[in-house]
């Protein structure tokens, strides 16, 4: 076998290598979203931040906009502290802003939803949202209805 | 009595001496380039037998696995309704565990009993020996180029094995069962990590192409100039290689994924 062919063939081995990478970095996992996107930085507190996790996903009205990049503890106030990148793109959130952390679907994953206000002041980064509503957990849910039952009864 | 404690000890003996003669053979491959443009030349040449030649069997695999991971996980997710959950099941099964795993099973079969046969017949018919003699090093000329092409192909191997696994399962599962198809990649695209998953899948086979390259090259360097030497040495690397691909991930997969602080 001639050196040329053989060249071809490892060529055409690796360009079909490195094609595959590409594709599987951009059709089928998140490399996108790290590539070049500007975003700034959001925090909110939250006393209870259920099963959010970092890179869950920041959203208005069903939009994806951010990500979470950081859940930790305020050791000032024991509540949990969540540090969020919003895309650069979405910069027109006024400062009176609140965020709720919802479920997807019954079982699905958690989100941070944020509802814009009517101020006219605009976040900046860095900022933090003070209107929060934490996530709601379901034993917590039964735990109530039980008792609000049994106090129904008792009337 | 006294012979049998001579067997276990001839038999500690010859273990750990060939620990040490597999080791300083990786050493030295690891180690060798004598002159680069013509290592390139020769490592070339041992791309398209190692790498090229290994393409059919792995894409023909990758597809069929991806197919079948597609139609399997089909059944079961159609149960729940989840069946918007097959994409990111097809890719986190491939990228983590099969694409690596599976790749590396058929390149030791493929590529890795041929590399112990062809460098054990050049041992047998005195080809080494004789580059010796010529002042020819067969470590940089026969074992260098074919432990880095097997090192160098196995990760690019994994990759395309689960970019055309991905396809078949898109194949089965989007364009056969009628899995919505923004669903399908977009659900992937939200539950499949760059670093965590694409990333270590890769490093997983790199470790892997080391370690079944390393088998390869030694055995076939280390056999009885026999017949039978031969034959012997391809079985052991492609029993060993498995044995350690299969341990070796286990291992990996726990650093990896296992989240052990």
């Amino acid at each position: 076998m001639d050196s040329r062919k053989i060249q071809i063939s490892v060529g055409f081995f690796v360009t079909a290598a490195i094609i595959s990478m590409i594709t599987l970095g951009l059709k089928a996992s998140n490399l996108n979203q790290y590539a070049g996107q500007e975003s700034y930085e959001v925090t909110a507190s939250f006393n209870n931040i259920g099963g959010l996790k970092v890179r869950s996903a920041v959203k208005v009205g069903g939009v994806v906009v951010g990500r979470v990049e950081k859940i930790d503890l305020d050791l000032e106030t024991l509540t949990p502290k969540v540090t969020m990148h919003i895309n650069t793109k979405f910069n027109r959130f006024s400062s009176e802003t609140s965020a709720a952390i919802l479920t997807a679907g019954l079982l699905g994953e958690q989100y941070i939803s944020l509802t814009p206000g009517g101020d006219d002041e605009i976040i900046q980064s860095g900022d933090e949202i003070y209107d929060t509503q934490s996530a709601v957990i379901l034993e917590d849910l039964i735990g109530q209805f039980l008792f609000s039952k049994d106090s129904g009864e008792s009337l | 009595m006294l012979n049998g404690l001579r067997i276990v000890g001839a038999n500690t003996i010859e273990s750990l001496s060939s620990v040490g003669r597999a080791g300083t053979l990786l050493f030295q491959s690891v180690f060798s380039l004598p002159r680069p443009l013509r290592a390139l030349k020769l490592l070339t040449e041992q791309l398209y037998v190692v790498g090229f030649m290994s393409l059919l069997i792995i894409s023909v695999a990758g597809m069929f696995i991806g197919m079948v991971l597609g139609l399997q996980g089909y059944t079961i997710l159609i149960k729940f309704g989840a069946d918007s959950a097959l994409g990111p099941m097809i890719a986190l099964s491939l990228l983590r565990e099969l694409g690596p795993v599976v790749a590396a099973l058929l390149f030791a079969g493929r590529a890795g009993s041929a590399l112990a046969a062809e460098i054990g017949l050049m041992k047998a018919t005195e080809q080494l020996s004789s580059m010796e003699m010529m002042a020819v090093n067969p470590i940089h000329r026969i074992i260098a180029p074919r432990f880095w092409a097997g090192v160098i192909s196995m990760p690019l191997l994994a990759i395309i094995f689960n970019a055309v696994g991905i396809f078949g399962g898109y194949l089965v599962g989007v364009e056969w069962l009628g899995v919505d198809n923004g669903g399908f990649w977009s659900s992937m695209q939200a539950n499949v990590d760059w670093y965590q998953d694409v990333v270590n899948g890769v490093i997983k086979s790199l470790i892997f192409g080391i370690v079944i390259s390393w088998i390869a090259v030694y055995r076939g360097f280390d056999s009885k100039p026999t017949a039978a030497g031969i034959s012997q040495a391809t079985t052991q690397t492609v029993v060993h290689s498995s044995l350690a691909v299969l341990g070796l991930d286990f291992i990996l997969t726990a650093l990896m994924f296992g989240d052990i602080a």
